[in-house]
């Protein structure tokens, strides 16, 4: 069985290394600020003692104010999961840091995001829809669409 | 922070994005009602009670008894098709136990599931290579009117008969064997009754 890092925890660490970056953490999650969210994400994966290799998958959540994205991440060395996750408050032009340079295999699932939320990944590589059709008008899993 | 080498794509193909996505927004405003039931002639003609030549029988029994279908499932209906095409329910009893591969060679389209605009163009496709004559069962409630989905229509097309022509169709979500084996019976019933050979007007 997978053992859920305490986002305290791992806050508390974060802290002396990135200041000012943890907007709120809990017993099992943790929510940074977007503009910290590439380098968190890079020390999560690079500690060694945390090692987070393996990105179990990226969601999103509209909550009216805000966007929420949220990335489960596992260490399949250590056997331990955190969830992290980052708030985007703009709603015209949601832009938040891709993640592909350090999973690839949030690639499909950014262009997802994008697709159903409207939320753009700068450096993403391929940066467009996957499911719905170039000219499709708006971005249907938001709560506002029609 | 400094992000490793990003993978370079082969292809950005936006173009090729941009074309297929023009299609298919002119399929969608170009298939806005529905196609009218080709099957008003049924009742006429029964109605008239107009008997059949020979060889119109010899045709429509050769045509109904070696229904061939087109492999065209886009979505879950597909599992039924395939519980009936097995060896319980036996859909060889009806002459059409062969899938075909190329729409060429095939004269019945099972649209089982489910279908989404942006495979709207390649089905109208399919159905179009098929030769004439042919034939379209809508397989559950997803073909018929786009099902639990008709009420969020951004992605669905809220039925097949907005793209192609339907003879027969099978409610259920999705139907039983029994009841897709029921509907190729009512198919086969219509190819029955056709007229090849016209003799003055039709």
């Amino acid at each position: 069985m997978t053992a859920v890092l305490s986002g305290k925890e791992i806050a508390r660490q974060l802290t002396e290394k990135f200041p000012e970056s943890i907007i709120e953490s809990g017993q099992d999650y943790l929510v940074v600020k977007n503009e910290s969210l590439l380098a968190v994400a890079a020390f999560l994966k690079d500690t060694p003692e945390l090692n987070f290799d393996y990105l179990n998958f990226i969601t999103a959540v509209d909550y009216y104010h805000y966007f929420e994205v949220v990335y489960r991440l596992s260490s399949l060395e250590h056997n331990h999961s955190l969830v992290l996750k980052t708030h985007c408050a703009d709603r015209e032009d949601p832009t938040l840091p891709s993640v592909t340079g350090l999973w690839q295999g949030a690639d499909f699932q950014e262009r997802e995001i994008y697709d159903l939320m409207g939320i753009n990944f700068e450096g993403h590589p391929n940066m467009k829809r996957i499911f719905l059709w170039e000219g499709f008008a708006g971005h249907p899993m938001r709560k506002d669409f029609r | 922070m400094e992000v490793g080498d990003i993978r370079p794509y082969i292809y950005p193909d936006i173009e090729l994005d941009r074309e297929e996505g023009q299609g298919i927004e002119d399929l969608k405003a170009n298939s806005q009602p529905a196609i009218p039931d080709p099957d008003k002639w049924l009742d006429e003609e029964l109605s008239q009670n107009i008997l059949l030549t020979s060889a119109d029988a010899l045709i429509n029994w050769g045509r109904r008894s070696s229904l061939w279908t087109a492999i065209c499932f886009p979505a879950c209906c597909a599992f039924e098709f395939i519980a009936a095409n097995g060896p319980r329910f036996d859909l060889a009893r009806f002459g059409m136990e062969i899938l075909r591969a190329s729409p060429r060679q095939a004269d019945l389209m099972i649209t089982a599931g489910t279908l989404t605009w942006k495979m709207a163009p390649n089905v109208q496709r399919i159905y179009n290579q098929m030769a004439e004559p042919k034939w379209v069962i809508a397989m559950g409630s997803c073909g018929i009117s786009g099902g639990i989905f008709a009420s969020a229509p951004y992605a669905v097309v809220p039925g097949y008969n907005h793209i192609i022509p339907v003879d027969v169709y099978i409610p259920g979500c999705p139907p039983r064997p029994e009841a897709l084996i029921y509907g190729i019976q009512m198919l086969q019933k219509k190819i029955a009754k056709r007229r090849n050979l016209t003799l003055g007007k039709d």
